[in-house]
């Protein structure tokens, strides 16, 4: 029995910095780290293994950099840890990656349980988990704020505009989860030493998953992103100063003055 | 020659950063305000295998290099200089001693509580004895299969926490450097008790204690080392703990230059933040300089520890060095903070407290001066 856990290794967010020329994330110059969600969806898995003594695999697409990535979360207690690295995979969307994943996955049957961070705090689409059920036509909970396995079905809650639901699914399934899910553990020292000293990250290529390379990357991302900007700052307020009447007829100056601005 | 940090060493920066970030920073002021010693810390510290750093996994510790455990004994400073304090001694001091003259027997007993729960102390100092152990006071008498201990230490780290503690004392011979004798001394054993707290300037937040031995009974069995080892054990250890306290500086030093680099950035003056102005930059500038070759003796000097070469004279330079850029670095931060970085509100002032501290301890920068010209000078 084993849960995969899809791990994303994303930029530092408060030290990212988007440089204005070429309006990229300025990847090179940000540290790095395990995208926080699926920092929970890892400490949900961990928790699962502790309870039921499953296996724990974590998963993640990316460049050769990423395997620092799964190093951390084999150092949280996963058990193994598998990179998907290929140069022809760079600028694919969240369509190819949950293709590429699902193909994966599917290479580490059999496993009852994928676990998925909801979004990642860079690309931000929240699409990944979703669309990686879809592919391996297998039940999906989304925005899990709990989640309990027993027998062959996982029950987790979500908070739903206002509303608390809990959905129950047939194992197999893909269970996305929120931040509110848990705390997630800090990797011991011990478990870092284990992870880098005694546990191996796979690193396997397309040419291993059978994907040719022209399926995927920008070639077969089905979404484009156009441009990444820096929203403008907005203006400071203004501040007017007086007595009732004089601010009266201020308010009613700027207003006067906004409206015919359009 | 390869300046790159091992994978392990990177990923141990990161999580005992975040964690320390998370869990100790935000605690820091008030534990040294009330002058507490942060036991719910310490506590995490030792479930995330950090207080047993160099303990290796057979006796329930970590296992980590030298290097690793020295990088997250800085990144807690970072955090919390009298955290950091507590840890370096029990890491760097008492543990690295036991590890290094402890008996097998000695090592199964105390390693695996010294990873777990039970902080280590290290006492040398008496009233007449600092770092010149020939007035040491303190006795050692065999009665049967026991020592008994008489004498008073004083400025002992972790004094009042600990569960064990390494005790020196005099037991007689012949020639001076062999009439001293390490003792562990267990928590609870009668006739050792914890004197006065000593109020301090900075790292208020580690316990400093007196420790009175009134006939203080020691089985034969708990001797470190060998009767007559204490000088050169003492010494030794001390090489160890002062990369300890290295590491330590460090950290305050890197938390002063974080904090001048995120103030001079938003503090407007003259219509700019004040980190356009060349008076500062070069205060900044220097600081990360200094910084930096700080942390490279002091990683050369935990690299030869963790070598098992000698590394007497390095761990003084980096002591010493790094000591001095810690105050040099906070004594800079309080002043591009201005009045602000002068009231209690604001880290720096804190910083510029316990800076001071890593000057005087674990042997005076006058003291590491010697040492390293006695090194050069054999």
């Amino acid at each position: 029995m084993h849960v995969i856990v899809c791990v994303k290794q994303v930029p530092s967010v408060e030290k990212v910095r988007v440089d204005p020329e070429t309006g990229r994330i300025a990847r090179e110059e940000a540290p790095t780290m395990i995208n926080p969600e699926d920092r929970n969806a890892l400490e949900e898995a961990l928790r699962v293994k502790e309870k039921l003594g499953w296996k724990v695999t974590a998963l993640s697409m990316g460049p050769p950099q990423a395997e620092e990535a799964l190093r951390e979360a084999l150092a949280m207690g996963a058990d193994h840890a598998v990179l998907v690295s290929d140069p022809a995979l760079a600028g694919s969307d969240a369509f190819v990656t949950s293709r590429v994943l699902a193909e994966a996955a599917r290479r580490l049957q059999p496993f009852k349980l994928i676990l998925c961070g909801s979004r990642s705090v860079d690309g931000e689409t929240g699409m990944v988990g979703i669309q990686l059920a879809e592919e391996l036509g297998l039940p999906q909970v989304t925005w899990a704020v709990n989640l309990t396995v027993e027998g062959d079905t996982v029950t987790a809650g979500r908070w739903v505009d206002g509303w608390y639901e809990v959905v129950e699914a047939r194992l197999p399934a893909v269970v996305t989860v929120v931040g509110e899910i848990n705390k997630p553990r800090y990797p011991t020292m011990r478990g870092i030493m284990e992870a880098c000293r005694r546990k191996t990250v796979e690193v396997v290529t397309l040419k291993d998953l059978g994907i040719p390379p022209s399926s995927v990357g920008l070639n077969g991302s089905l979404t484009v992103v156009e441009r990444v900007f820096q929203p403008e700052r907005r203006r400071g307020g203004i501040v007017l100063r007086g007595s009732v009447d004089e601010l009266a007829r201020k308010v009613a100056e700027v207003i006067v003055r906004e409206l015919a601005r359009g | 020659m390869d300046f790159e940090l091992a994978e392990e060493q990177k990923i141990v920066r990161r999580t005992v950063r975040e964690f320390a970030e998370r869990e100790i920073a935000p605690k820091a002021k008030e534990y040294d305000e009330r002058e507490e010693f942060p036991w719910e810390i310490v506590e995490k510290l030792f479930e995330q295998g950090i207080m047993g750093a160099l303990i290796p996994p057979e006796y329930g510790g970590s296992g980590m290099d030298s290097v690793s455990q020295t990088i997250a004994i800085e990144e807690v400073a970072r955090a919390c200089a009298g955290t950091a304090m507590t840890l370096a001694i029990h890491s760097s001091l008492c543990t690295y001693a036991i590890l290094k003259y402890g008996s097998d027997e000695q090592k199964e007993k105390f390693l695996p509580k010294l990873a777990k729960d039970t902080v280590g102390a290290f006492s040398l100092t008496e009233p007449e004895a600092g770092s010149d152990p020939s007035g040491m006071r303190t006795t050692a008498t065999l009665d049967g299969d026991e020592y008994v201990l008489n004498g008073t230490k004083i400025f002992v780290t972790n004094g009042g926490v600990a569960g064990l503690v390494i005790v020196f004392a005099r037991t007689p011979a012949e020639e001076a450097k062999r009439s001293i004798t390490a003792f562990l001394v267990e928590k609870g054993t009668p006739g050792l008790k914890v004197g006065k707290k000593e109020s301090k300037l900075g790292i208020r937040s580690s316990n400093t204690t007196e420790l009175i031995l009134e006939d203080c009974r020691v089985p034969k069995e708990n001797v470190l080392g060998g009767v007559g080892e204490g000088y050169r054990i003492a010494l030794a250890s001390l090489d160890s703990g002062r990369v300890g306290i290295a590491a330590q500086s460090l950290g305050i030093a890197q938390a002063a230059l974080d904090a001048s680099i995120r103030y001079s950035k938003e503090r407007v003056q003259f219509g700019s933040p004040i980190a356009r102005f060349q008076a500062i930059q070069w205060m900044i500038a220097d600081m990360a300089t200094e910084i930096e070759a700080a942390r490279l003796l002091t990683y050369k000097a935990a690299y030869l520890r963790g070598k098992g070469e000698r590394f007497t004279k390095e761990a003084a330079m980096a002591k010493l060095y790094a000591s001095e850029v810690a105050m040099r670095a906070a004594r800079n931060a309080v002043q591009i903070h201005g009045g602000y970085g002068f009231t209690r509100e604001y880290e720096v002032e804190r910083l510029f407290r316990d800076a001071k501290g890593t000057e005087i301890y674990e042997g005076t920068s006058e003291i590491q001066r010697m040492v390293i010209a006695g090194q050069l000078l054999r």
